[in-house]
């Protein structure tokens, strides 16, 4: 039994939506000048929903859904997937467990059909366990080395708290203490078609798929709605000391989420701060001053609240320097932005959303991403009209009354730094 | 797709694939130069330069640079390998004539000493990121044992000794050495007026003053070496092999991809199953490198230190077994079922076009469509993979870790069963 929800014509191209009695929603994007095709399953199956003493559960039940699913065991489950040319990722994020992948058009549909037996019909098999285990264990140690992405992860637990700050991989004594039971027990709770979503993008024919679809997952069975506890943060400063040539500094402070109205005028102030070569951070701090390789700032959003976050990598000796002149620039932010700093922006988004059509990866998980965010696709044209009606008066009317403030900083080098004397 | 060429006067050679539907335009400066091309006195030239392109002209400042390059909307950017350093932008069509003005006009830097000082500390910062982030070298390591004194041994970044010492005189003579525009290709992917770009090609580098430009290519001897640098900071291991290979201009590089794909691709290779899935390392790849005149395959390993030598000796085995028996039907067909889905995949941005069609003109001035591609990889044989393996044994390789391990035999002794090499 189907539903449709509509049909949202505009002049470049449909976005089809339906949504299954048990609550999965279908979106879909035609790109027929692409010989692709793309898809993104995501599943309410994210870290946030870990149970306390078994962080990482998420992580180590998707990479057991990987291992063998309906009639496949986990060798034939990989080179099927290999031989329909499709390139598969599979992520975890606080809230979904996200399964995706690109293939040329004509194998999508069967490729569907191996994802929908993972999501329903995963052998989760006992004598992987520890093999999943230990991949799961692995991932949390790379982490140790990777200095940028860990100074990142902290950044992120100070922002959001718990459980909407944390990271997929959890914690090895986590790891290690799941056992088949609560693997088991995870996965009926929380891979469920209520709050799910399968979007697709690129060359495929929309009766067709949406009767697919229909077959594969409608009588997919709904569970319980998700229940979260949030707990913020006790700190708002943390130095993690480490031996390393060069001092990581991130520094975040809250935004308005996707969902928002505001939400563009806040996004066009970032990139006004970090998008591109002319870029404010770019300019003061790398061009003019060179005191980093890298440095940036992004939005970043969950439904309900938004953040944004920035990072720069710098030697030592100079970290100081770097977190006053970033910092420097945040506060000024705060005191608007210059019409020629929006005019260069609009160009690089909309360039930035042209070039999505070339992909149907990207356009598949956008297109997730705003159905979840918002209940609801925005078309690239609809985008193209938020961007060309952004005004600097709006923009600065916005960030005067969201000036950049109340900063959350994490430190992970050799020395701790110090805030700047009137800056929280 | 149409593919397009013309040469002008100055010997700038211009190519493009023009796709007339594309929603995008994608133009590139291929500039055949990169570490290969340095000398002790000068290593980490090509890279810097290639900063420095960015630091403003005769006509710009850096900033004037920057805020055109954003006011086209562009993504542009550039990099710098052994052997080719290229500058590049993926552009709507509209501002066809202002990227490649723009982009012309950064080929012709004006290097000025303050600019060259500031930047100086960018590429240090660049060098001390490197140093922070796994495998902590070992990559550059592996490539300076293995090519020793051959060319391709050098870094592409340089060290911070050796760019620390980098003088801007320095940096002119290279550049009057290496960018004539008989060693530069112009490349253009998308949706491109190919008439309409040589005659602004002309205009904005018909002015370029050409002169010759050389490079050496010796072909690179195989021997077998293992050395260790510890680094304590570490929690894992990382070890890198690099075996010798078919060169870019080799026919056999397209079984020489293969078998890297079906031995170490990250997914549903023999180093996947045999180390990754069972959660035994965090990583173990092999992928296929070519160069002019020599290649590699490079293998890496990545593992908690104290499974290194079982790891170590597993992928010995993987290696040894690859060399005596080959690689089978079923691994050739999955193998190239990938391939052909990424490079179609891929091919459907011109920016991803732009870099296989730039990448293939300036190794072997040789234009292949996407089917041509695909079809050198169908006809590829278990025969031809195992001549490949006969030619460049995986098991001769040299091998550099680096991680918390303090010496060879901790990498050797695997169980005490293993003999070493």
């Amino acid at each position: 039994m189907h539903r449709t929800r509509g049909v949202f014509s505009t002049l470049t191209q449909p976005i089809y939506t339906h949504q299954f009695e048990n609550g999965l929603v279908l979106v879909a994007e035609p790109m027929d000048w692409l010989e692709s095709a793309a898809f993104s399953l995501l599943v309410v199956a994210g870290c946030s929903r870990d149970p306390a003493g078994l962080l990482g559960l998420a992580n180590l039940t998707c990479e057991m859904a990987q291992r063998g699913c309906g009639s496949r065991d986990s060798r034939q489950f990989v080179s099927d997937l290999e031989l329909l040319g499709a390139d598969t990722s599979a992520s975890v994020s606080t809230v979904h467990c996200s399964y995706g992948g690109a293939m040329p058009a004509e194998s999508l549909l069967e490729t569907l059909a191996i994802y929908a037996d993972l999501v329903r019909r995963p052998h989760l098999p006992p004598d992987q366990l520890d093999d999943a285990r230990q991949v799961c264990i692995q991932e949390i140690r790379a982490i140790e080395d990777e200095l940028a992405q860990k100074a990142f992860q902290e950044l992120r637990r100070l922002q959001y708290g718990d459980p909407f700050g944390r990271s997929s991989p959890g914690t090895i004594e986590g790891v290690e203490s799941v056992s088949e039971a609560d693997l088991a027990r995870f996965f009926a709770g929380t891979y469920r078609p209520n709050g799910a979503i399968l979007s697709v993008a690129g060359k495929f024919d929309w009766p067709q798929l949406l009767d697919h679809a229909g077959r594969l997952l409608a009588d997919w069975i709904a569970g319980d709605a998700p229940q979260w506890q949030d707990t913020p943060a006790a700190e708002r400063v943390v130095h993690l000391p480490q031996e390393s040539s060069q001092t990581h500094i991130g520094i975040g402070y809250a935004s308005v989420p996707y969902s928002h109205p505001d939400y563009y005028e806040a996004r066009a102030a970032v990139g006004v701060l970090s998008d591109g070569m002319s870029s404010r951070l770019f300019t003061e701090v790398r061009e003019n001053r060179g005191l980093c390789y890298a440095v940036q700032a992004n939005c970043h959003s969950l439904r309900d609240r938004g953040s944004v976050l920035c990072y720069a990598g710098t030697t030592t000796e100079r970290a100081q320097e770097t977190l006053d002149v970033v910092l420097a620039e945040l506060i000024r932010l705060g005191r608007g932005i210059a019409q020629d700093e929006l005019d260069r922006l609009k160009a690089k988004l909309k360039s930035s959303l042209i070039m999505q059509q070339e992909s149907s990866p990207s356009r598949s998980y956008s297109i997730a991403a705003d159905w979840y965010h918002q209940g609801r696709v925005q078309t690239v044209d609809e985008v193209r009209a938020i961007i060309d009606g952004l005004s600097c008066d709006r923009i600065n009317a916005y960030l005067e009354s969201h000036p950049p403030r109340d900063f959350r900083l994490v430190t992970l080098g050799e020395k701790p730094l110090e805030l700047p004397v009137g800056i929280s | 797709m149409e593919f397009r060429k013309e040469t002008l006067d100055n010997g700038l050679e211009v190519i493009a694939e023009c796709a007339p539907n594309a929603y995008s335009a994608a133009l590139g400066f291929f500039v055949k130069t990169g570490s290969r091309d340095e000398s002790d006195a000068n290593h980490g030239v090509s890279h810097f330069l290639e900063h420095m392109a960015f630091k403003g002209t005769a006509t710009r400042s850096t900033a004037d640079v920057n805020r055109e390059l954003d006011e086209i909307g562009s993504h542009s950017n550039a990099y710098t390998s052994e052997e080719q350093t290229v500058y590049f932008a993926a552009f709507l069509p509209e501002y066809h004539d202002r990227a490649l003005e723009l982009l012309s006009d950064i080929l012709r830097p004006a290097l000025r000493q303050a600019d060259f000082d500031t930047e100086k500390l960018v590429i240090l910062e660049e060098i001390a990121k490197y140093e922070d982030t796994p495998p902590f070298g070992a990559h550059e390591k592996c490539m300076a044992a293995h090519f020793g004194t051959h060319p391709l041994g050098r870094s592409v970044q340089g060290t911070a000794e050796s760019v620390g010492r980098l003088t801007r005189g320095q940096m002119m003579d290279y550049f009057r050495q290496r960018y004539s525009p008989r060693n530069i290709v112009l490349v253009a992917a998308g949706n491109v007026d190919f008439a309409r770009l040589v005659a602004r090609a002309d205009r904005y580098c018909g002015g370029w003053e050409p002169f010759d430009v050389r490079r050496e290519t010796p072909r690179a001897a195989a021997h077998s070496s293992l050395d260790v640098f510890h680094k304590p900071v570490a929690v894992q291991q990382y070890v890198i092999q690099i075996t010798n290979g078919p060169a870019l201009e080799d026919e056999d590089r397209y079984a020489g991809r293969l078998l890297a794909t079906v031995l170490g691709d990250d997914s549903g290779s023999r180093m996947f199953w045999e180390l990754v899935d069972p959660g035994l390392a965090e990583s173990a790849s092999m992928g296929a490198c070519e160069y002019q005149g020599a290649g590699i395959l490079m293998t890496h390993l990545a593992c908690a230190p104290e499974d290194t030598a079982d790891n170590f000796a597993r992928l010995r085995e993987i290696l040894a077994e690859a060399e005596a028996d080959g690689v089978t039907e079923a691994e050739l067909t999955q193998a190239k079922s990938k391939i052909r889905s990424y490079i179609v995949l891929q091919s459907e941005r011109p920016v991803n076009r732009l870099f296989a069609v730039g990448g293939n003109w300036i190794a072997r001035r040789q234009y292949r469509t996407v089917r041509e591609t695909i079809a050198s990889y169908e006809r590829v044989t278990c025969d031809d993979v195992a001549a490949v393996l006969r030619k460049y044994p995986v098991t001769v390789n040299t091998t550099v870790a680096v991680g918390p391990l303090r010496d060879a035999d901790q990498i050797l002794a695997a169980g005490g069963e293993n003999e070493s090499e």
